[in-house]
């Protein structure tokens, strides 16, 4: 499971490795909470991880994510695959708080330690995921779980962040989207690399299904994958091992034409570049409280004598963001 | 985005342990916690301890409220404190709500229930009272 020893990494790797539930638990909020020591943990680990297959379920409010998830969970559960699963639900813009309602739907056997779930509040970043999903994602990983499930917020158009973390997408819609279906050819629906028509209990799946089929093979552009197009009734529970399925196929698509290693290459590159961009935020937004030369530099745009943009190329030059 | 404190927001898990169907309680108190900058994870209904238990592990939740109205709060929240000290996990505060005598009452806080609320208790005292038990010492 783990490669080299253990002994000299931090005692909360160590209980994470040696499959600590609790451990794993309260190292995830302090991911979440950016709490500034667990670095040293998080790079002990990052080496034992990349093993498990991520796999991103998006789509709008209401098309039965969590429904959809929890049978596939319970569906690897029978094959023995130890799933991990994040999902994440927004905060509210006004009080911070947050209702986190995924588990209601998590249908597990008693004392099964072969699913960890975890919910993730937004905490006010965009795109669908959490700024920590993505780490949170590694400990799951380095816990040992087979399979990594990430369950975005019920995603508007352009909320395609998930594509940054998956190595498979899974966009969920239902019957009767309609115009809003074709609405999603520009950013949702370049993510997919499968589309799940849920609810297909209910008249119009097909013809859903049928035009999502025409819309992939449109978009494939002669390309090796054409993203497959599965229906399924999460709450009849009709379809999920052909769901997994789909998903398995783009996981071997993804072996098989040596992409694995360059779609990972593509997300850590994101990746390092988020980071850069929040450490110098973070830079900024410390010299702008703090530096009283910024403060009289702000004077003289107000009054006129320096306009603003003269006035960020002195901040760049000022603050050492740029040598 | 206000985080509660250093150690980040509140985060309180909600669940109906046992049969009876009636959330509507547990519902409005989670709304109330989450207005008041908590996460609340909302495990929902006919949740064994057993669950409820994991579910707060999981979810490293600093606070359990639990709402029974079916009359089994003496079978189901001992048990709940009894997986939590099993789990190690005893810094998970328990809260209770729903209608619970108060011959039952004093025996829970006994056995460890922190605070317990009756049909009529107000939202706010449920959100002070939640916000005392998870960051004690502060106010």
């Amino acid at each position: 499971m783990t490669r080299g020893g253990t002994a000299a990494l931090p005692p909360e790797a160590r209980a994470v490795l040696a499959g600590d539930r609790a451990a794993l638990a309260r190292l995830i909020t302090r991911t979440e909470n950016d709490d500034p020591t667990v670095d040293p943990i998080l790079r002990a680990l990052y080496p034992r991880t990349g093993r498990a297959a991520v796999v991103g379920l998006t789509g709008p409010l209401g098309v039965g994510k969590s429904s959809v998830l929890n049978r596939l969970v319970g569906h690897l559960r029978t094959e023995g695959v130890r799933v991990g699963v994040v999902a994440v639900d927004p905060s509210s813009p006004f009080s911070g708080g947050s209702i986190l309602g995924d588990r209601i739907r998590l249908d597990r056997a008693a004392g099964d330690d072969g699913v960890f779930f975890r919910s993730m509040a937004a905490r006010g970043h965009a795109g669908g995921v959490a700024r920590a999903t993505r780490e949170v994602v590694r400990l799951l990983d380095a816990f040992g779980m087979q399979v990594v499930f990430v369950e975005t917020v019920g995603s508007g158009q352009s909320d395609v962040e998930v594509h940054s973390v998956a190595s498979t997408s899974v966009v969920i819609v239902v019957p009767h989207l309609g115009d809003e279906v074709q609405s999603m050819k520009a950013g949702l629906f370049e993510v997919a690399d499968v589309f799940c028509v849920n609810k297909s209990d209910l008249p119009g799946a097909d013809v859903a299904a049928r035009y999502l089929t025409e819309l992939a093979q449109l978009g494939a552009h002669g390309a090796a994958w054409v993203p497959r197009v599965v229906q399924t009734s999460a709450t009849q529970g009709t379809g999920l091992p052909e769901l997994w399925a789909a998903v398995r196929a783009h996981e071997d698509y993804l072996d098989a034409h040596d992409l694995r290693r360059s779609d990972e290459r593509r997300r850590l590159s994101l990746e390092i570049q988020d980071l850069v961009r929040e450490r110098v935020d973070r830079r900024l937004s410390e010299a702008w409280t703090r530096d009283p030369e910024l403060r009289r530099l702000l004077d003289e745009v107000v009054a006129r004598r320096e306009d603003p943009h003269s006035a960020a190329d002195r901040v760049v030059r000022r603050t050492g963001l740029r040598s | 985005m206000v985080p509660d404190s250093p150690s980040g927001p509140i985060r309180v898990l909600i669940a109906k342990p046992g049969l009876d169907g009636h959330d509507r309680g547990a519902k409005v108190v989670a709304r109330a916690l989450r207005d008041a900058g908590m996460e609340v994870i909302y495990a929902g209904l006919r949740q064994t301890p057993e669950e409820i238990v994991e579910s707060a592990v999981e979810e490293d939740v600093d606070l359990i409220g639990l709402s029974i109205l079916s009359g089994a709060h003496m079978a189901l929240i001992p048990r709940v404190l009894a997986l939590l000290k099993r789990r190690k996990a005893r810094r998970i505060r328990v809260f209770a709500g729903g209608i619970i005598p108060d011959e039952d009452a004093k025996r829970l806080s006994r056995l460890g229930v922190r605070a317990i609320f009756g049909p009529g208790a107000s939202l706010d005292d449920i959100v002070a009272a939640a916000r005392r038990l998870a960051r004690p010492g502060r106010t």
